[in-house]
């Protein structure tokens, strides 16, 4: 039996998705954040000092003005970043491995194991998040812990969804089938067999989590229920909102910050588009048979199906 | 018949068993919490609560000497006897009373919001998914992936900035005219629509990126059945063929996302509340965390549970009407 190569289909995925031009645009996009939030300190003024008036608009000195508390506002932009993409990172993280733990073996088993797992998921699913989190973190102690767990705790339930559908199609496949009958463990199916060939999911599935675990950190902070002391971008909208802000008309105040947080969730938007792109077979045929056919744009409500001979 | 019957029956059983999972959660939350809740609660509100306040407090959370068996069952009791508590930030108003006050408003402002978007993003979704790689195609997707990628509320705060206190096209809050008192007056009614104008505005223009997207992608996948080219062979009209054979087809995942989406439009609702001062339940829930009125949070994350719950359950029973394939 061919032993088969796992290292190749991982490099072979990767060099597909950086041909990509979305996905090229977006990780670059997050490369530059990741590295002004890790280092972006170090060439601004410092971002809890009292400066300057508060609430004065941008000049040369203060680019983007300062805030209500006479603080810097583009120090502590650049400041925010940090927690803000850690804690969304990492909660993306975690969301993954929940779902993945739980709806890989809720679509491997199936039977009496699936039944009470998948319950497990629709009942988290349909339970409103927001309203959720907001019980959970204003009964723990704020901060940036309570945070991951509220937003992991909430949002895991999606991703096992997905995860789960895509195991119990993949348990029907040959090559598990043969896995199997060659005497290995069911572990090792799920993790050396299966997960590989479901990287782009899983890749995908982590983005679209740190996506939402910016955007329902972001909000819960701006309600008050983070660490108001510490300076995040859900905090700077948070003293902005609570600066009246918009009645002073001060819109540098919060108009930074959510650009930020726009940019970034974009930016890994765009490199989900571009996997999507690499990997959904659908969107390859349309993209070979615009290349085969380039000036045939409008035949109305066809779908191209060709065989990619790649 | 019989058939239908049976999975609306057990549809009916999931979410009984949700509901009865939010109302457990709801209990257990603040006890799994380090520390008591009493004495976090005695705490946090020193000096702050006159006594009688406290004592509801107590009896809300079942914070009795009872064993934990006995305070849930107690709590559960309260629960099905649509007994909610007492407010703090309301005293001594009840729970029930503070959110019904809210609730219609959360209703209209959302669920016109919801249904709108839904109504032009299936719409869109249709028209591009059949011009594909046409002007629209191009730019419509990409245009809304990046205005979703805002905070729902962040985009609220600044459409609220500039057309409501700069260009002052929009009233800053309220869900109608102070002069005016609720009644089905005809200057009420233009009153409450105009109020509710820019936040519905503003979900609409976040939440309808995703509905057409989903409907482009099912339409696509319709679009090349076999029923289409057959449609096409006859010589039916690109129009006719376009609604009644494909897009009529490609809704039904679109809907069935609609019970699915209620949640999300609704915390997105939440939200939005905040900044418009809307009073609905989103601003009663802002009003609670402010003045960590602890039932209040609750009775509106459980009055939010039931709504989806029962609408969700509203929409299975719509799909079966809508999808022969789910009769069997």
């Amino acid at each position: 039996m061919k032993k088969f190569n796992n290292h190749s289909i991982i490099s072979r995925w990767i060099k597909g998705v950086m041909a990509n031009k979305k996905a090229v645009v977006g990780s670059s996009l997050v490369c530059f954040f990741i590295i002004i939030s890790l280092f972006g300190q170090l060439l601004t003024k410092d971002p809890t000092a009292f400066l300057s008036t508060p609430l004065s608009p941008p000049s040369s000195e203060y680019w983007f003005g300062t805030n209500g508390q006479g603080q810097d506002v583009f120090a502590q932009t650049i400041a925010g970043g940090r927690q803000t993409l850690l804690v969304g990172f990492i909660t993306g993280f975690l969301v993954v491995i929940i779902g993945s733990i739980i709806g890989g073996v809720s679509g491997y088993y199936g039977g009496k194991i699936d039944d009470i797992l998948s319950l497990l998921i629709n009942v988290f699913l349909v339970m409103p998040g927001l309203p959720l989190m907001v019980i959970l973190a204003s009964w723990l102690p704020p901060g940036p812990l309570t945070l991951i767990g509220v937003l992991s705790l909430t949002g895991w339930a999606w991703n096992a969804r997905i995860i789960r559908s895509q195991m119990m199609s993949f348990k029907n496949r040959d090559f598990v089938s043969a896995a199997i009958i060659s005497g290995e463990r069911n572990i090792r199916i799920i993790i050396v067999e299966i997960m590989p060939r479901m990287l782009s999911l899983i890749a995908s599935s982590f983005i679209g989590a740190s996506i939402y675990a910016i955007g329902a950190q972001v909000a819960l902070e701006f309600l008050g229920l983070g660490d108001v002391s510490a300076v995040t971008w859900g905090t700077n909208l948070y003293w902005a909102s609570n600066d009246l802000a918009l009645l002073t008309g001060s819109w540098w105040t919060f108009v930074p910050t959510g650009l930020g947080i726009a940019i970034i969730s974009f930016a890994l938007t765009l490199i989900n588009f571009g996997i999507d792109e690499v990997t959904n077979p659908r969107l390859i045929s349309e993209r070979i048979w615009k290349e085969k056919i380039s000036n045939i744009n409008k035949i109305d409500g066809v779908t191209p199906v060709v065989r990619s001979n790649e | 018949m019989n058939q239908s019957f049976n999975y609306l029956l057990r549809r009916l059983g999931f979410y009984l068993l949700a509901a009865w999972a939010a109302v457990t959660l709801n209990f257990f939350i603040p006890r799994l919490m380090p520390g008591d809740p009493a004495s976090i609660i005695f705490a946090r509100f020193r000096g702050k609560l006159k006594p009688e306040a406290m004592n509801s407090l107590r009896k809300t959370f079942g914070l009795t000497d009872e064993p934990l068996i006995g305070q849930y069952w107690t709590y559960l009791k309260s629960i099905f006897q649509g007994e909610l508590g007492t407010s703090i930030a309301y005293f001594p108003e009840p729970v029930t009373n503070v959110i019904a006050s809210g609730l219609l408003w959360t209703i209209f402002l959302a669920g016109t919001s919801l249904i709108i978007s839904f109504a032009i993003g299936t719409f869109l979704g249709t028209l591009i998914a059949w011009n594909r790689g046409g002007k629209l195609d191009s730019i419509l997707p990409p245009a809304l992936a990046f205005i979703g990628a805002f905070p729902y509320f962040w985009l609220a705060m600044v459409s609220l900035y500039f057309f409501g206190f700069k260009l002052g096209w929009f009233p800053l809050g309220h869900a109608y005219s102070d002069s005016l008192s609720p009644s089905f007056s005809f200057s009420f009614v233009i009153s409450a629509l105009y109020h509710a104008t820019l936040p519905a505005l503003t979900m609409i223009l976040v939440s309808v990126g995703g509905w057409m997207l989903s409907m482009r992608n099912t339409m696509i996948s319709t679009l090349g059945a076999d029923y289409i080219t057959f449609a096409r062979a006859k010589g039916l009209r690109s129009r006719l063929i376009m609604f009644r054979y494909a897009a009529r087809n490609a809704i039904l995942p679109n809907f069935t996302g609609f019970g699915m989406a209620l949640g999300f439009v609704l915390s997105g609702a939440l939200l939005t509340e905040m900044i418009f001062s809307y009073p609905g339940q989103g601003y009663l829930l802002l009003q609670a965390v402010t003045s960590q009125d602890f039932p209040l949070m609750q009775g509106v994350f459980m009055t939010i549970t039931f709504s989806i719950l029962a609408a969700n359950w509203f929409v299975d029973i719509l799909i079966l009407f809508l999808d022969p394939r789910t009769r069997n």
